[in-house]
C-alpha cells in the first residue's frame, strides 16, 4: 500500500479520466469508489437518499426532471430536533389537530424542480404514518397530514431533514398563526370588478353607437341596471382605494391614490346626477374599467412579491428553540420563553441566543456573524458570551444575563430603524404621483372656475373629464409594471429585492461602502495553500483522517482541501486523539504521530507572518504548512471597473486585522478609503457620517457583522453564498455566484427610473391630447373611455417590453435556464 | 325592442351565477397555488410492477 505519487500526480489521474457525476445531486465526485447499484455519488448522504427511494421504489424521481436532487447536510445531531417533541412547540406549528390526525405546512426553500414535489407528494411511501402530503411550489411549503398513532412532528421533520429539505422555521412561527391567504381577497375584489365591468360595459354600447335612435325609456333602464352593477365595484372592489387615500389625508400626505379615489367618486356623484336626472348614461362604464385595470395592476405586483418576501427580522437567523437546564434535567423550550437567568445548554455549531455568562465547558465562540472575524474567540469561565455567536467546540453550560430582546445585536439593529423607514415611504413614485395629483386637481378646479360663470354644465364637464382622462393610474402602472418586470429580471439573475421601492433608493445613490470578509472574498475553504515538500498519498490521507476528526475551521478547511484533491480521509484507525484548544490536534493514526497546529505546537520554526498557517509534522517530521488567505471575487476587478466608469465611488470597511491593505490595492484606487479592524457599530458609525455629508450610500455586506449598516445605508447590498441563510438586514439579496454581474445588475436598477419615466412621458402624451380638449369642456365621455384603458395597456407592453430588451442588451438573461 | 328587457334580465342573473360560482371556488382555494398542478398532473404513478429497487432503462440494472 505504499504506493508513493505525490497529491498533484493524483489529481491529474484524476482529471484525465472522465469526470463522474453523483448521481442523486449531480456535483463532482471527489471519491470515485463510492459506489451503490453500480452508480457514483459524492457522498453518504446522497448514497443514503438513494438507497431509500429505491428501497421505496421511488426512483423515478430521477426521471422526472433533470434536476438533481439535493445532497443532505451530514452529521445532524440526533437531538437537533428534539425540541419538535414539546407539546407548547408541536402545538403552535400545527395548523389543525384532532384525535387522530395532525395537518402542518412546512417552509422549505431548498424545492426547485419538479422532481422535489413529486418526491414531496410521495412521503407516505417513505413514513406509512403520513396521510398526505401537498406542496405549492410558488411558495416553496408542503402541507402534511399525519397520523398521530403511526408518527409524530419530529420523525417527519426529520424525514425532510435526511432527504435535504430541512424546513425553515422561523421565530414568528411560534406563536402567531398565519392568518387565511390574503391572495384571496384580491381575487374577489378583481372578479366582481371584472364582471361589473364587463357588463356595464355592454350596456353602454348602445349609447355609444346608436346616434340617438334607441328607444329612451330602455337606455333608461340600463343606465339603472349600471348603475346597480357599479355599486359593488366601487364599494367592495374600489373601496382600498377610498381606504388608502383618505390614510394619506389623515397623515397630510397626497398620495397615489388621492386623486384616483377622488376621480371616482366625482364621476360617481356626476353619474349619479346624469342618470337620477335623466340628462345621461354617466360614465360608470369609465369609472369601473378604472378599478378594474388597477386591481389588474396591484395584483400582479402582489403575485412577483410572494416569493421575495423577507423577513427583515434577525431572529430568524436564532434556533427557535434553546435547551434550558432546571434541577439537572435538560429540556427544550421555544426561545420566547427563555428568561434572565436560565441555565442553557450550547452544542458544537448552535447559536447562542443571548448574551450569556459561561458556566462550564470550553467556550470557543465563533463572532463571523458579528464581527466578521472566523478565528473563533476563546472565552474564560465567567465571562459573557454574546448572541449571534456559534459555538465551534464542545458543550456549554451557559447562564443567561440578557434577555432576547435587548441584547446588544438588537440594540445595533434597532439603532436608527424607525427614521429608516420613513424616509422609505417618500420614494420616487409617490414624489411623481403627489405632483402630478396635485396639478390635476387644480387644473380641473382652475377650469371649473373658469367656466363656471359663462357655461356652468361644460365646467361641471370639464372637471370630470380632466380627472377621468388624464388619471393618475397611468403613472402608477408605469411604476408598477416596470419594478415587477425589473425585479423579476433579477430573481432570475440571482438578486432578489426586498421591496419595489429599493430600486428608486439605488439609482440615487452614488458611493458604495463595501465590507471585505465574505462580500469581495470569497469562503476560507477557496484559498487554501500547501506549502512545503510534495506530500505523498498515504500522509496525505493521514492529514485528512486527522483534520477530520476537528470540528475547528481551519480543519475543516484543510479537510475539504484534501476532498477536492480526491483524497479520502476514511480508513485507518485514530488513537490518542487530542485537540489543544488554540495549539492543534494530535492524534496516532496507523502507528504514525500526527500533528497539526501551530508553529510551536509542532515544534517548527517561528515565522512572523500576516498569513494563518496551520504546521504539519508525522513522527515528529516536518511536513510543511497550510497558509491561508482571503481571496478576492474572481471578477471583482471588472466589476469594480465599470462601477466607477457608472460614476460610483468607493469605500471599504474590515472588520478583520489590516494584513490585506497591499493585496486590496491591487484591486481598488489608491484613493479609495479603507478601514480596518471595525466594529458592527463603527461601521454604522461610518455610514451615518457619510449621510451627514448628504451622501445617498449603497452597502454591499454579507451578513450579522455589518448588519447595523446594512440597515442604516440608504441600500443595504447582501452577498450570499447561500440564499437560504439570508441575512435580514438589508434590501438585495444578490447570490455570491452572480457577483460577477454586480455592475450590470446595478445598472438594470439604475434603468428602471428612465423606464418609468419613460413609459410615463409616453402616457403623458395619450393623456395630454385628451386633457387638452377636456380643460376645453369638449371632450366626449366616449374618448375619454376609450383613451384611458389604451394608454394602460399600452403603459404594460411597453415598460415590460423596455426592460426585456435593456437586461438584454446588459447580457443578463431574462428567461430562467 | 322588448325582447332586451328579457334577454337582459335572464343574462346577468346567468352571468351572476358564473360569477357565484367562480368566487365559490376561490374561496374553496382552487386559485392559491396556480403553479403546482401543473406539474403534478404530468406524474405517474408507478405501475405495480415497477415497484422494486431498480431502475429502468438509462441506467443498466444489477
Amino acid at each position: 500500500m505504499a504506493v508513493a505519487i505525490s497529491i498533484e500526480d493524483k489529481k491529474q489521474t484524476i482529471l484525465e479520466k472522465e469526470e463522474v457525476l453523483c448521481f442523486h445531486c449531480g456535483e463532482t465526485c471527489p471519491d470515485i469508489n463510492n459506489i451503490a447499484d453500480e452508480k457514483h455519488f459524492c457522498c453518504d448522504g446522497c448514497k443514503a437518499v438513494y438507497l431509500m427511494l429505491s428501497e421505496n421504489g421511488l426512483c423515478s424521481y430521477y426521471e422526472i426532471d433533470d434536476s438533481k436532487g439535493i445532497s443532505p447536510k451530514l452529521a445532524k445531531s440526533d437531538e437537533k430536533f428534539a425540541y419538535l417533541d414539546e407539546v407548547a412547540t408541536v402545538r403552535s406549528l400545527l395548523s389543525f389537530e384532532n384525535e387522530t390526525e395532525a395537518h402542518v405546512t412546512f417552509s422549505l426553500p431548498q424545492m426547485h424542480c419538479s422532481s422535489c414535489v413529486w418526491l414531496l407528494e410521495h412521503l407516505y411511501k417513505l413514513n406509512p404514518g403520513i396521510v398526505r402530503s401537498q406542496t405549492d411550489f410558488i411558495r416553496k411549503n408542503v402541507s402534511v397530514v399525519y397520523e398521530k398513532e403511526k408518527t409524530s412532528l419530529r420523525r417527519v421533520v426529520e424525514l425532510l431533514a435526511t432527504l435535504g429539505y430541512e424546513p425553515a422555521f422561523n421565530y414568528e412561527d411560534l406563536g402567531a398563526k398565519k392568518a387565511t391567504n390574503p391572495n384571496r381577497q384580491r381575487i374577489y375584489r378583481l372578479t366582481v370588478a371584472g364582471f361589473c365591468f364587463g357588463n356595464i360595459m355592454m350596456l353602454s354600447f348602445p349609447e355609444y353607437l346608436s346616434n340617438g335612435d334607441v328607444d329612451p325609456s330602455m337606455l333608461r333602464m340600463f343606465s339603472y341596471a349600471s348603475l346597480l352593477l357599479s355599486l359593488p365595484v366601487l364599494i367592495y372592489s374600489g373601496g382600498e382605494f377610498f381606504v388608502s387615500g383618505w390614510q394619506g389625508v389623515k397623515a397630510r400626505f397626497i398620495n397615489i391614490d388621492l386623486p384616483l379615489s377622488l376621480s371616482l367618486a366625482i364621476t360617481f356623484v356626476r353619474s349619479l346626477y346624469e342618470i337620477l336626472s335623466g340628462t345621461g348614461m354617466g360614465y360608470l362604464d369609465s369609472m369601473s374599467g378604472i378599478i378594474f385595470f388597477m386591481l389588474v395592476g396591484r395584483f400582479f405586483q402582489a403575485k412577483t412579491h410572494i416569493n421575495l418576501q423577507f423577513d427583515r427580522d434577525f431572529r430568524s437567523f436564532f434556533p427557535i428553540s434553546v435547551n434550558k437546564k432546571s434541577d439537572g434535567v435538560e429540556k427544550s423550550i421555544p426561545l420566547a420563553n427563555l428568561s434572565i437567568k436560565d441555565r442553557i445548554i450550547i452544542r458544537s455549531q448552535e447559536l447562542i441566543p443571548a448574551d450569556a455568562v459561561l458556566i462550564s465547558g470550553d467556550a470557543r465562540i465563533d463572532y463571523s456573524f458579528v464581527t466578521g472575524e472566523s478565528k473563533p474567540e476563546h472565552i474564560g469561565i465567567g465571562k459573557v458570551v454574546y448572541a449571534g455567536g456559534r459555538q465551534t467546540s464542545g458543550m456549554l453550560e451557559l447562564e443567561v444575563v440578557r434577555e432576547v430582546e435587548q441584547s446588544h445585536l438588537t440594540q445595533l439593529w434597532n439603532k436608527e430603524n424607525k427614521k429608516k423607514y420613513v424616509s422609505k415611504m417618500d420614494n420616487f413614485v409617490d414624489r411623481l404621483g403627489r405632483q402630478f395629483g396635485a396639478f390635476l386637481i387644480l387644473l380641473s378646479i382652475g377650469s371649473f372656475i373658469f367656466w363656471y360663470p359663462t357655461d356652468p354644465a361644460r365646467g361641471m364637464h370639464a372637471l370630470t373629464t380632466i380627472l377621468i382622462v388624464a388619471c393618475p393610474c397611468a403613472l402608477l402602472l408605469s411604476a408598477t409594471f416596470t419594478h415587477a418586470s425589473i425585479i423579476s429580471i433579477l430573481g432570475k439573475n440571482g438578486a432578489f429585492i426586498r421591496k419595489a421601492d429599493v430600486l428608486e433608493k439605488t439609482g440615487l445613490s452614488k458611493h458604495i461602502v463595501w465590507d471585505k470578509t465574505g462580500t469581495i472574498t470569497t469562503k476560507l475553504e477557496q484559498d487554501i495553500e500547501f506549502n512545503g515538500a510534495s506530500l505523498d498519498l498515504d500522509s496525505s490521507m493521514l492529514i485528512a483522517r486527522l483534520a477530520s476528526q476537528s470540528n475547528h475551521p481551519l480543519s475543516k478547511a484543510i479537510t475539504s482541501y484534501f476532498q477536492s484533491k480526491g483524497i479520502s480521509a476514511e480508513g485507518g484507525e485514530v488513537k490518542n486523539f487530542e485537540e489543544i484548544p488554540g495549539d492543534g490536534t494530535s492524534a496516532q493514526i496507523n502507528g504514525c504521530d500526527i500533528k497539526i497546529g501551530s508553529a510551536a505546537f509542532v515544534n517548527a520554526e517561528y515565522v512572523s507572518t500576516k498569513e494563518t498557517r496551520v504546521y504539519i509534522s508525522i513522527n515528529n517530521t516536518q511536513k510543511g504548512y497550510f497558509s491561508f488567505g482571503a481571496g478576492f471575487r474572481p471578477q471583482l476587478k471588472e466589476v469594480l471597473n465599470d462601477l466607477s466608469k457608472g460614476g460610483y465611488h468607493f469605500s471599504i470597511l474590515s472588520g478583520d486585522k489590516s494584513a490585506d491593505r497591499e493585496t486590496l490595492k491591487e484591486q481598488f484606487d489608491n484613493s479609495t478609503p479603507m478601514y480596518f479592524g471595525q466594529s458592527p457599530s463603527e461601521k454604522l458609525d461610518y455610514i451615518t457620517s457619510l449621510q451627514e455629508k448628504g451622501e445617498e450610500v449603497i452597502m454591499v455586506g454579507d451578513g450579522l457583522n455589518d448588519a447595523g449598516a446594512l440597515l442604516k445605508s440608504d441600500v443595504g447590498i447582501a452577498i450570499s453564498d447561500d440564499v437560504n441563510n439570508f441575512t435580514p438586514a438589508c434590501d438585495i439579496i444578490i447570490e455570491g455566484k452572480s457577483f460577477g454581474n454586480f455592475h450590470k445588475l446595478v445598472r438594470l436598477i439604475k434603468a428602471s427610473k428612465k423606464i418609468v419615466i419613460a413609459s410615463f412621458i409616453l402616457s403623458l402624451m395619450y393623456n395630454v391630447v385628451g386633457l387638452g380638449y377636456a380643460v376645453r369642456g369638449e371632450l366626449s365621455p366616449v374618448l375619454a373611455a376609450i383613451l384611458m384603458p389604451m394608454s394602460t395597456i399600452s403603459i404594460i407592453l411597453f415598460t415590460t417590453g423596455v426592460s426585456r430588451v435593456w437586461a438584454m442588451s446588459l447580457g443578463l438573461v431574462i428567461r430562467r435556464n | 325592442m322588448s325582447a332586451f328587457y328579457i334577454l337582459i334580465g335572464i343574462s346577468i342573473p346567468i352571468a351572476a351565477g358564473f360569477l357565484i360560482a367562480f368566487l365559490v371556488s376561490a374561496k374553496n382555494g382552487q386559485f392559491d397555488d396556480d403553479y403546482t398542478p401543473s406539474i403534478r398532473m404530468l406524474m405517474d404513478d408507478p405501475k405495480p410492477q415497477d415497484v422494486n429497487p431498480d431502475i429502468k432503462d438509462n441506467t443498466t440494472t444489477k
